[in-house]
């Protein structure tokens, strides 16, 4: 090996090390800045207080709840529908439709977040008004309803995936042996390919929960703890957006980082087990 | 035997119905959407959206702002991404490259799983990152530093960074090993053979991949929302100066608008981001079908 060899190899590495610096180089800014507050002992008060800014309480539990029940929701009614249209590309597979959904599904992942957020204001909100009877139509539901739409492509491409990789010799023994499409599913697909769904599953959370545009402008953004669907709510990433124009001096706006290195931990261990899901394949 | 095999005849056509019934609901939500914007926004598409009273020409050439116009903000959104892929694209390149090409297992491994942490992080935490370096250099050079488009691109950057280690690295490792030896049997040294046979011979994929993170650059607004971005601001003059960006104009607009001209502005917006956003995705899909050799 040369020196321009040795050279370039120590060039790639320092520029890989950056790149894996680089995620912890973001926690680590975050932590600095909130340390003030942790410091200070409020960090359970923050954690589990109710927000009320002007009796000088600034606890960010109702958006650490909003963020799971949105996020959850909107996983409950993807999942059926992900899962449906991934058995469709990979096992139903009508000739063309298959691959023209397979294509569209790919092409979701291309529309912008914010248009989502912007039709739904227009379209899905008057709807959900309409139905609900009540309130403003921006509440959980609504918000859930749009994320479901977003985080589905990412699910059916992760299920699809792993469903293909199912063995091709095993499905064509079950043909063989006169099995059902239902059969192959059931007692083939399943089992080999659960690890795939599990781990498609948790990115989708991830993807769900760290997604800002949605929740902010279809969630209604309420302060307090929800109680049923058609409430409305606020997650953490709408409160950062939100929070930002307070004056940085003050208490409020340090829950912020907070609630970054929350959602820096809920999406880390995600990344983590979906890993651990993947390893059982 | 017979009755469980009319049930198993049932769950097969109840398995069939829900799957069709998934497919076609999940393409009449996207078709709705999509439709929608259509409807509401085709018509006021035209020179006049982007460019208001002003006459293109002028409008490029900067001899006139444009108030009334998409112009400022489309400009921005192409500044950011200049100013994003400019610079994640080297860091991306040289690290995906080692993972792929030097890296022993355990450093891969370790490697792929920071990677993969950095690519989850909401982009919302990136843009508290940005803000939280602003912070610190207006701390640092008493007070000169405000939010603006060179921050926010440097905080875009650590976004599609993955994307780019990620495409790199695949389209490297995808090289048979044939093609991978034949340089190297020849007596050409590991950065010879990666310059003159591995890259070229990856560069389609890599390309796509670039392409992805463009369109990535172009869509995200909560990045934006906290490292600079503004609703009027006109043409950015510099680096140090705050931007409008397509995006934010949409999100801003779906919440301030004050007439009924402004909204329909918007969904022109939307449906100029749309495109530029899907037709990335079609480009990008094109380069990796058309130019990739390998499979």
């Amino acid at each position: 090996m040369d020196s321009g060899d040795r050279a370039a190899r120590r060039l790639f590495f320092s520029a890989g090390l950056t790149c894996a610096l680089a995620g912890l180089l973001v926690l680590g800014f975050m932590v600095v800045l909130g340390l003030p507050l942790i410091r200070s002992g409020m960090l359970w008060d923050i954690l589990t207080g109710p927000w009320s800014p002007d009796h000088g309480q600034f606890g960010i539990l109702a958006m650490a709840v909003g963020s799971v029940y949105i996020a959850g929701l909107s996983l409950i009614i993807a999942f059926p529908v992900s899962l449906g249209a991934s058995l469709f590309i990979e096992v139903v597979r009508p000739r063309g439709a298959g691959r023209l959904l397979e294509w569209l599904v790919r092409l979701m992942t291309a529309i912008p977040t914010v248009i989502y957020g912007f039709v739904g204001i227009f379209l899905l909100v008057p709807l959900v008004r309409s139905f609900s009877g009540q309130g403003s139509g921006l509440c959980i539901l609504t918000a859930a309803l749009m994320l479901a739409v977003l985080i589905c492509p990412t699910m059916i491409l992760f299920f699809s995936r792993s469903i293909a990789r199912v063995p091709r010799t095993w499905l064509d023994a079950v043909d063989a042996m006169g099995g059902t499409p239902y059969q192959k599913v059931r007692h083939i697909i399943f089992p080999a390919a659960w690890p795939g769904i599990v781990s498609g599953t948790v990115l989708a959370f991830g993807r769900a929960v760290g997604d800002t545009l949605i929740a902010l402008m279809l969630g209604g953004n309420a302060v307090t703890l929800p109680e049923s669907v058609l409430d409305s709510a606020r997650t953490l990433t709408a409160h950062i957006a939100l929070v930002i124009a307070a004056d940085f001096d003050s208490l409020e706006f340090k829950t912020i980082f907070i609630s970054g290195i929350l959602l820096y931990v809920m999406t880390g261990l995600g990344i983590l087990a979906a890993r651990a899901a993947e390893k059982n394949l | 035997m017979i009755p469980s095999r009319v049930n198993g005849e049932a769950c097969d056509r109840l398995m069939t119905l829900f799957c069709w019934g998934c497919a076609l609901t999940l393409t009449l939500v996207l078709a709705a959407i999509l439709g929608f914007l259509f409807f509401k926004g085709w018509h006021v598409l035209g020179p006049k959206l982007i460019f208001g009273e002003v006459r293109p020409l002028d409008a490029l050439l900067f001899k006139k702002r444009v108030f009334s116009g998409l112009f400022p903000a489309a400009l921005g959104t192409f500044c950011l991404i200049c100013l994003a892929v400019g610079t994640a694209l080297p860091l991306g390149l040289a690290c995906g490259i080692y993972m792929a090409e030097y890296a022993s297992n355990r450093v891969k491994s370790f490697f792929s799983l920071m990677v993969d942490i950095l690519a989850a992080i909401p982009s919302i935490v990136v843009g508290l990152f940005g803000f939280s370096i602003t912070v610190f250099l207006h701390h640092y050079f008493g007070g000169r530093i405000l939010p603006c488009l060179g921050i926010s691109g440097i905080a875009l950057a650590f976004l599609v960074l993955p994307y780019i280690v990620k495409t790199t690295r695949i389209a490297l490792e995808q090289i048979p090993l044939e093609i991978r030896m034949t340089g190297l049997s020849l007596g050409a040294s590991p950065l010879q053979n990666l310059r003159h046979v591995l890259i070229p011979a990856s560069l389609s994929d890599i390309m796509a991949g670039i392409v992805l993170a463009i369109g990535r650059c172009a869509e995200d607004t909560a990045v934006i929302m906290l490292t600079g971005v503004v609703a009027t601001a006109g043409v950015p003059k510099s680096l140090f100066s705050p931007f409008e960006a397509l995006p934010f104009f949409i999100y801003y607009t779906a919440s301030e608008y004050s007439d009924p001209a402004e909204l329909e502005a918007a969904y022109g917006a939307a449906l100029i981001l749309l495109a530029i956003c899907t037709g990335l995705f079609i480009i990008s899909f094109q380069i990796k079908r058309r130019y990739n050799s390998f499979n």
